[in-house]
């Protein structure tokens, strides 16, 4: 039974049973490397895409559930590279290992489209979902401050005591 | 390694050794002969080899090979730093690529123990600097002036006295047919002629992380490559008796069900079931269908709680063996004007690396090309080679940057696994371990118990330390990272000191995690130096520069450096500010590990409901006269950090009838970002070669944070992790 959804703006139509899960569409139906397994319940956040907009955990969407959805991954975030976020995770030299980056700016453009200027606060709220194992966060927060225009609480605290 | 031959004229070999602080003996090979026979200089653009690890293109840009596993330690970009330093070139001509596993070119391409720094300091920019010397004397020769009278910058080689100037790129193929120089005899520049090192450069591989390029094993295929899953028996060990692989093989998919017998060695191939299917997933819900009789074996009596009971009755008891005594312990405590004594203990870990262990391999033709993100390819061909009878050099391994390793790819079973799979089916194949897969089936960093008795006399002064030490092991040997050096600090500044062991028996598999030893030592022994400074009315700071007050016989433990980091960080945290609002508290801790000295102090608030906050973290660190990559060496030590704040909370591998009972991050948590404090980060820099920052900043936060929690709400925590405790107060 093919299943036809958009991925990244283009029009795409599979063949898998419909309990699969999105996240193994995109990588070995459909190639799209990006999106990492991490944990398969929908606790780490590395799988995370955008389905209609909103950010949604790929390892736990079954692909029939996103039938004529419109699904966006890192590949399909900017043409080249260059979302502010993205910029702004190489400007600050975010990832360590880097697996769980591509969740993690996923889940912050997902922010960032709902609310353009972030506190520490809207942050911490919105990338709970998504683990870190080498404990990038304090950057992570800076960058997604510095691709808002917006300053983290902490960096404040830091300038002012020197 | 093939050594030169008389068939290798053309080859010109050359080795450098250099003695490290570790007392290895390091070669980095520069093998001249590859530009020879891949180029002939006489052709103008073409791309040139100065070494195993130096492409010169025409144009002037040059790629560097990265000879290590990359895990997120940075090395990466580090490595090829050091060479693009002393080969003088600008870091914008620099592409990086990794090297494939090949100990016939590279040595020590293996990532562990903060090894990386002391071990390729020097031979990596001595690799550089003879690289620069043959395009030095290739553009002297082309212009007939002496080498001496030539300058380079920039990738460009100058002799000012006639103005003349020629690129890298140009003199490249004239270079290759120069004699490659002693590497211990081309000059090195002073450190304040660096114009890379000490600077900050980004990680090479950022904009291929951020815009998801395939670049981890996880992502890698082969045409027609198949998908396995591997069901091991729960219980560690535990052997196939029977499996229903005909219903197995029957589902949606499926191309292969078949029995693996594996050996005794936990650390190598166990018994299972493979599972080899067109597709992840339908390996995954066959698997579901998988019904498997165990022979689980002794194992499956042993518990956590086994464990514990153990460790009582042992304690009770005179231990099995003394590692170190020094002085009278026992005189000491008796006319000791203070006595402690204290039971501490922590669980087994898991590392949980993001990226499930994974590994590709074909076999074909009788050659096995293995595709692995692993920290020690050379152990895992050799694990490849006995377990399967195979001939190393008909084994081929590609390397990956790795979605982190923390020590769990020292280990190389799922290799193993992915290789045995590939002989049977004789088709491409890709191994991926489900996350459950991952946790319950670890090298955990074991559990550990400690009775700790200390005194101080009447003046303040620690007088006797003495601590039984139980953990696992058997007939007198620690199991994997479960033991204790008798040099471990105090030995050596305390006069009467006694350290102890005594082994349980387990059939468990452990390995080193990030600070293997120290992760869970610095715990017990930072904490209780906290209960002495306590019952001697001493300042837990100056208690412990008391402590370092005089040389200690460890020469590995210099306490000059110990105080300088611990003075410094009382200074950057305000640790003798007063004034603290009630339920606020700063804790200190030290460590010196893997050849680095880190203090830090931790500041949490906790409610008089005993919700914990931590406020805010200060770590300084001394590993060396060069920090080489200062934002990555500050990132990396805020994770350490972080990783041992996310250890000390609330993780905890518990041991029921010989499996492990957590499997996914919703019973194993690691940190989350609301609950990550800034991590102020300094460095004091001394007249000692540069080490590694994988490993030292990690210990020492889980008893500073500890200590915090005392000095906030008076309760001592002994046992980890602290989420288990109780913290309310008032």
């Amino acid at each position: 039974m093919p299943i036809r959804f958009r991925v990244n703006g283009r029009e795409t139509t599979v063949e898998v049973q419909p309990n699969t899960p999105l996240l193994w569409v995109l990588r070995d139906v459909l190639d799209l490397k990006g999106t990492k397994f991490g944990c398969g319940i929908a606790q780490c956040g590395a799988c995370t895409v955008h389905l209609n907009g909103a950010p949604a955990r790929s390892c736990s969407t079954p692909v029939g559930s996103v039938e004529d959805g419109e699904v966006l991954t890192i590949e399909g975030l900017s043409p080249d590279g260059t979302h502010p976020l993205q910029e702004a995770w190489k400007e600050l030299d975010v990832p360590q290992c880097g697996y769980c980056q591509a969740g993690q700016i996923m889940s912050a453009a997902a922010l960032l489209q709902d609310n353009p200027r972030p506190t520490d606060e809207d942050i911490d709220a919105a990338m709970a979902g998504n683990l870190c194992r080498c404990g990038t966060y304090l950057r992570i927060r800076r960058a997604i401050h510095q691709a808002s225009g917006t300053t983290a609480a902490d960096v404040e605290d830091v300038e002012e005591a020197r | 390694m093939t050594p030169p031959t008389s068939g290798m004229t053309r080859r010109h070999f050359l080795r450098v050794s250099a003695i490290t602080g570790g007392g290895l003996l390091i070669a980095a090979h520069l093998d001249a002969s590859g530009l020879v026979a891949l180029s002939d200089p006489g052709t103008p653009g073409s791309t040139v080899e100065l070494n195993v690890f130096i492409r010169i293109d025409p144009d002037g840009s040059v790629t560097i090979q990265a000879k290590n596993p990359e895990i997120g330690q940075g090395v990466k970009t580090m490595l090829p730093m050091l060479i693009a330093e002393e080969l003088d070139v600008s870091w914008e001509q620099v592409t990086v690529e990794q090297a494939s596993f090949d100990p016939s070119a590279f040595q020590g391409q293996f990532a562990g123990g903060s090894n990386a720094t002391p071990q390729n300091w020097l031979p990596m920019r001595q690799v550089g600097a003879a690289g620069r010397a043959m395009l030095v004397a290739a553009a002297a020769r082309s212009w007939g002036v002496s080498a001496e009278t030539c300058r380079t910058q920039a990738g460009v080689v100058h002799h000012d006295p006639s103005d003349r100037a020629l690129p890298y790129g140009d003199l490249a193929g004239q270079a290759a047919s120069m004699p490659a120089p002693e590497l211990d005899e081309v000059p090195l520049k002073e450190p304040a002629d660096f114009r890379i090192i000490g600077t900050t450069v980004k990680g090479v591989d950022n904009h291929a992380i951020v815009t998801g390029l395939p670049q981890y094993g996880i992502d890698f295929t082969l045409p027609g490559m198949l998908y396995a899953h591997f069901q091991k028996c729960p219980v560690f060990g535990g052997r196939v008796v029977d499996a229903n692989l005909d219903e197995v093989r029957a589902m949606p998919g499926v191309r292969y069900a078949f029995v693996v017998e594996g050996g005794e060695a936990l650390n190598g191939l166990l018994d299972g079931v493979a599972i080899v299917a067109e597709s992840w997933w339908e390996a995954r819900t066959a698997r579901n269908a998988l019904q498997v009789t165990w022979d689980e074996g002794d194992t499956a009596s042993q518990s956590s709680e086994g464990f514990r009971e153990a460790s009582r009755e042992l304690l009770g008891q005179p231990a099995e063996r003394e590692l170190r005594g020094d002085g009278d312990v026992e005189g000491a405590l008796a006319s000791a004007a203070a006595v402690v004594e204290a039971d501490y203990e922590y669980p087994f870990l898991a590392h949980a690396p993001l990226e499930p262990q994974n590994c590709t391999a074909h076999f074909r033709n009788g050659h096995l090309e293995i595709w692995a993100p692993t920290q020690t390819p050379q152990n895992g061909a050799n694990l490849v080679a006995s377990t399967l009878d195979l001939d190393p050099d008909d084994i081929t391994i590609h390397l990956f940057r790795i979605g982190g390793g923390f020590g769990r790819r020292l280990s190389n079973d799922y290799m193993v696994e992915a290789a045995r799979i590939a002989v049977e089916i004789e088709e491409p194949v890709k191994l991926l371990w489900t996350r459950e897969d991952d946790m319950r089936h670890d090298f955990y960093r074991p559990a550990g118990f400690h009775r700790m008795r200390g005194g101080v006399d009447s003046e303040g002064r620690l007088t006797a330390w003495h601590n039984h030490f139980v953990s696992f092991g058997s007939d007198g040997r620690f199991a994997p990272s479960a033991g204790v050096s008798p040099n471990e600090f105090p030995a050596g500044f305390v006069p009467n000191f006694r350290l102890e062991s005594s082994l349980i028996p387990f059939g468990i598999p452990t390995g080193a995690l990030r600070a293997p030893g120290s992760n869970g030592l610095a715990f017990v022994y930072q904490c209780f130096v906290d209960e002495l400074a306590e019952a001697a009315g001493a300042d837990p700071l100056q208690f412990r520069l008391d402590m370092l007050a005089h040389e200690g016989e460890d020469p590995g433990q210099d306490p000059v450096r110990a105080r300088r980091v611990l003075e410094r960080v009382a200074e950057v945290s305000g640790w003798h500010d007063q004034g603290l609002p009630e339920g606020t508290g700063k804790g200190l801790a030290f460590h010196f590990s893997h050849r680095g000295y880190f203090a830090e102090v931790v500041q949490v608030t906790v409610s008089r409901a005993g919700d914990l906050r931590i406020d805010r973290v200060w770590a300084v660190g001394d590993v060396g006269s060069q920090i080489i990559n200062p934002g990555f060496a500050e990132h990396q030590s805020q994770g350490g950090v972080l990783e041992g704040l996310s250890q000390a909370l609330a993780q905890e591998i518990t041991i029921q009838e010989g499996r492990a009972l957590q499997g996914n991050f919703h019973n194993f948590p690691l940190l989350r970002i609301q609950e990550a404090p800034p991590v102020e980060v300094h460095f004091v820099t001394t007249e000692h070669p540069p080490t590694g920052l994988g490993e030292p900043p990690l210990p020492p936060v889980i008893p500073a944070l500890c200590n915090a929690i005392h000095a906030a709400t008076g309760h001592r925590i002994r046992s980890l992790p602290i989420s288990k405790h109780d913290l309310s107060w008032g």
